[in-house]
C-alpha cells in the first residue's frame, strides 16, 4: 500500500522522482486521483507556500516542490479529466505588451499550476487581443498580467480597456502584478486585484474561482 | 572556441592603488572630460514618467527630455560641478526604431553642447542602445531585424553627439533566468562562462569596429541581466544573498571580454562586479550604490563607491518632488558625493584611502553581495581569475573562489550569514564540484538536456 505521507512529503521537499513513484503506486493500489490531488499534493503546495512567506524557503526551494507537484499531475491529470474532474480553474498569464521581463510572471504560473490550476502562459511582449483571445476561446476564468517596468504599466489598463470593449469583463477576473505595480495602480485601471508575490496570487486566484 | 585570454598580472596589484577616481588606463571624452586621472565625475541618468511611447505622443516624450537635461545641466553649473557624464539609456522603442534613440541622443548632445558653450560645463553623453535580441525567445544574437536595429543605432552613435557608447548585453540570459529563479549555479557557469562570453566577442568586435575612427569611445557592458537579476531577486528574499554574491563574482570573466576586444570603459554604472574589471583590466569604473535607491535597492550602497571613477544614480523617473525634479536632486546628490571623494583625493591618498575604507566598512559585513566588493577581496579573487586561460574556466574560478572566500568569512565571523544562507552556501559548494574541467564537457551536457531548447547553439558558434 502506497504511503501517502510519502506523496505529501515528496512535493513539500521537491523530490520528483519519489512524487512520481508514490503517485504511481498508489493509482495502482486504488486510490482516487481527486483524493491524492485535494488531500496531499495541493496542501503540500500550500505548505510551502506558507514556508515561502515566512521566510523559510526561497523561491528555488518552492519551484523545486512546483516541479515535483507537476510531474505527479502529469499522471493525475489523464484520469482526472477521465473522471470528469476539472482543474481547480483556468488562467492566462502574460507580461503585458512591450514589456520582456518574464521572471516574475513564470514563477507566478509555477505556483497557480503548483495550486492545482490550468495555466496558459501568453509569454512575455503579449498585446491585449491575446488575451481576449485566451477568455472568449480557452473559457479562461481569470487574467494576470505582469509588467516590470514604468513605461509598460500603461499596457496594463489598455488591455483592460479593451477587455471592457470585448464585451467579456464580466466573464473573467484581472490580476496584476510586477515590480513598479501598486494596489493603488490596479484599483485606478479598475482591475480586480493586486498581488506583491506569487503565493498570494494563488491564494487570490482561488478567491476568484470559488466566487 | 575560447577568446583571448587575459593579461598575465592584474593591473592593480596592491590596496594602496586601489582607489576611486584614479585607473591605470584612464579615459578623455566629450568636451573634455577626464575620467580615471583623479576626480570621480557624477554620472546622471534619466526616464520618462509612465508614458506610452508613440507617434502620438513622440512630441510629448521630446520636451520631457529636454526639461530633464536642462535640470540637470543647470543644477551641474550651479553646483560648479568639474565634469559631467550623461548617460542616455534607450527604452526599447528607440532602439527597435534607432531614428528615435538618434533624435534624443541628438537634442541631449546639443543641450549639453549649449551648456559647456555658454557655461563652460565640461561634459560627455553616453548613449546605452538596449540589447532588444532578448525581444524574441530564443534569441537571435547575430542576426534578424532587432539585431538590425541594434546595429544602425550603434552607427548612428558619432553623427547624433554620443561619446561613449555601452549596452547591457543579454546573451546567455535565456538560459540565466531560469537558472537564478531555480539555484542552479551549473547553468549559471554556462548562461555566464560559455554563452555570455561568446556573444561578448561577437558584440563586442562589432561595436569596437563600429566606433573605429570615429570621436565615438566604446566604453563598456554589464552584468545587469545576470548579476543585476539576482541582486534584485535577493533584496526581494526571492533567493539567497549568497548566490547573487556567488552571480556577481561568476560574471566578471563575462565583462572582461569586452576590454580584451577593445573598449575602453568607463563600464556601465550598473556593474557592480565593476572593481573586479578595474583591478584585472585597469580601465575606469562607473558604480552606483545608495545613490541608486531611486531605481532598485541594495546592500551595497557605501561599499559599490569605494573604487568608483564615476559615480551613478542608475536611473530616475522624471517625478516632481519638493525641491525640483527628481532627475535634478539626482544631480545634486552625486555632485555632492563626488565633490566630497575629489577634495580627499586632492588633500593626499591617505585621506583617499580612509574614506574608501570607511566606505567599505561600513557595508561590508553585513551582506555577501557587499562582502565580494570590498577592495582586497576583489584583489584576491581576481588573482584566481586571471590564472586561467578561457572564459569559462575563469568563470568556474570565480565562483569557486567566491563560495571559499565566502565561507571562511562566515567561519570566522567576519560575515554575518543567517542558517539557510549558510546551508546554501554549502549546496552551492557541492554543485560547484560536479563542474567539468572541459567547456566541450559542459556544452554536451547542456545540448543534450532541456536547457537546450532555450537557445539556439548557432547563435554562439557552437555547432551542435
Amino acid at each position: 500500500m502506497a504511503d501517502m505521507q510519502q506523496l505529501y512529503d515528496a512535493v513539500l521537499n521537491g523530490d520528483a522522482n519519489l512524487a512520481r513513484s508514490v503517485t504511481e503506486k498508489a493509482i495502482e493500489d486504488g486510490f482516487p486521483p481527486k483524493d491524492l490531488l485535494d488531500s496531499y499534493m495541493i496542501p503540500a503546495m500550500d505548505e510551502v507556500g506558507r514556508l515561502f512567506e515566512e521566510d523559510e524557503y526561497f523561491v528555488p526551494e518552492l519551484l523545486i516542490s512546483a516541479r515535483a507537484m507537476k510531474s505527479a499531475l502529469e499522471i493525475l491529470r489523464p484520469l482526472l479529466a477521465e473522471g470528469g474532474v476539472e482543474p481547480v480553474g483556468k488562467v492566462a498569464i502574460g507580461t503585458v505588451k512591450g514589456d520582456l521581463h518574464d521572471i516574475g510572471k513564470n514563477l507566478v504560473a509555477a505556483m497557480l499550476e503548483g495550486g492545482g490550476f490550468e495555466v496558459i502562459d501568453l509569454g512575455v511582449d503579449v498585446g491585449p487581443e491575446k488575451f481576449i483571445a485566451a477568455v472568449k476561446e480557452k473559457g479562461v476564468q481569470v487574467v494576470a498580467m505582469s509588467a516590470l517596468l514604468t513605461t509598460t504599466m500603461p499596457s496594463m489598463k489598455t488591455t483592460l480597456q479593451e477587455i471592457q470593449a470585448a464585451g467579456i469583463r464580466d466573464q473573467v477576473k484581472v490580476m496584476v502584478g510586477g515590480a513598479p505595480v501598486t494596489e493603488r495602480y490596479a484599483s485606478e485601471i479598475g482591475a480586480d486585484a493586486y498581488s506583491d508575490n506569487a503565493s498570494a496570487a494563488v491564494t487570490i486566484a482561488r478567491s476568484f474561482v470559488n466566487g | 572556441m575560447p577568446v583571448a585570454a587575459n593579461p598575465p598580472n592584474l593591473a592593480i596589484t596592491t590596496l594602496e592603488d586601489f582607489r576611486f577616481g584614479l585607473c591605470p588606463k584612464p579615459v578623455v571624452c566629450g568636451r573634455g572630460v577626464e575620467i580615471g586621472t583623479g576626480n570621480v565625475v557624477p554620472e546622471v541618468n534619466f526616464t520618462l514618467s509612465p508614458i506610452d511611447i508613440n507617434e502620438s505622443t513622440w512630441s510629448e516624450i521630446r520636451s520631457e527630455y529636454q526639461e530633464m537635461i536642462e535640470g540637470v545641466c543647470e543644477r551641474a553649473v550651479d553646483l560648479e560641478v568639474p565634469a559631467l557624464l550623461v548617460e542616455f539609456e534607450t527604452l526599447p522603442p528607440m532602439t527597435v526604431r534607432p531614428e528615435w534613440g538618434a533624435q534624443i541622443t541628438q537634442l541631449l548632445a546639443d543641450t549639453l553642447e549649449k551648456h559647456f558653450q555658454k557655461h563652460g560645463l565640461i561634459s560627455a553623453l553616453r548613449l546605452t542602445p538596449n540589447d532588444t535580441r532578448d525581444h524574441i525567445r530564443p534569441p537571435l544574437m547575430r542576426r534578424g531585424e532587432y539585431w538590425d536595429g541594434m546595429l544602425d543605432l550603434f552607427q548612428r552613435a558619432p553623427d547624433c553627439g554620443a561619446d561613449l557608447l555601452a549596452i547591457e548585453s543579454t546573451g546567455g540570459k535565456e538560459v540565466c533566468d531560469e537558472a537564478l529563479m531555480t539555484g542552479d549555479l551549473r547553468t549559471v557557469v554556462f548562461a555566464l562562462g560559455v554563452l555570455a562570453a561568446r556573444d561578448m566577442e561577437f558584440l563586442w568586435g562589432e561595436i569596437v569596429r563600429t566606433c573605429h575612427g570615429t570621436k565615438t569611445i566604446p566604453s563598456g557592458d554589464t552584468a545587469c541581466g545576470f548579476a543585476n537579476t539576482a541582486m534584485v531577486l535577493a533584496e526581494q528574499k526571492m533567493i539567497p544573498k549568497v548566490f547573487a554574491a556567488i552571480v556577481r563574482v561568476a560574471s566578471v570573466p563575462r565583462d572582461l571580454v569586452a576590454y580584451r576586444m577593445g573598449a575602453k570603459g568607463p563600464s556601465k554604472d550598473c556593474a557592480y562586479e565593476g572593481p573586479y574589471v578595474k583591478a584585472i583590466a585597469g580601465v575606469p569604473i562607473s558604480m552606483e550604490g545608495r545613490t541608486s535607491a531611486c531605481a532598485h535597492l541594495s546592500h551595497v550602497g557605501n561599499i559599490a563607491q569605494a573604487v568608483c571613477d564615476c559615480w551613478s544614480n542608475e536611473s530616475v523617473q522624471n517625478l516632481r518632488l519638493l525641491s525640483a525634479n527628481a532627475p535634478t536632486v539626482s544631480m545634486e546628490q552625486l555632485a555632492y558625493d563626488c565633490r566630497l571623494m575629489n577634495v580627499a583625493n586632492s588633500h593626499s591618498s591617505e585621506d583617499a584611502r580612509r574614506l574608501r575604507n570607511l566606505l567599505v566598512e561600513s557595508d561590508a559585513r553585513s551582506d555577501p553581495q557587499a562582502y565580494v566588493l570590498d577592495p582586497a577581496v576583489v584583489l584576491k579573487i581576481s588573482k584566481k581569475i586571471i590564472q586561467e586561460e578561457s572564459p569559462y574556466l575563469q568563470t568556474r574560478t570565480a565562483a569557486h573562489a567566491a563560495i571559499e572566500v565566502l565561507k571562511e568569512a562566515t567561519d570566522s565571523e567576519e560575515l554575518r550569514l543567517s542558517t539557510r544562507e549558510k546551508k546554501w552556501l554549502d549546496r552551492l559548494e557541492k554543485e560547484m564540484e560536479s563542474l567539468p574541467e572541459s567547456e566541450e564537457e559542459l556544452i554536451e551536457e547542456m545540448l543534450s538536456s532541456d536547457i537546450a531548447k532555450k537557445f539556439i547553439p548557432g547563435e554562439y558558434g557552437i555547432t551542435a
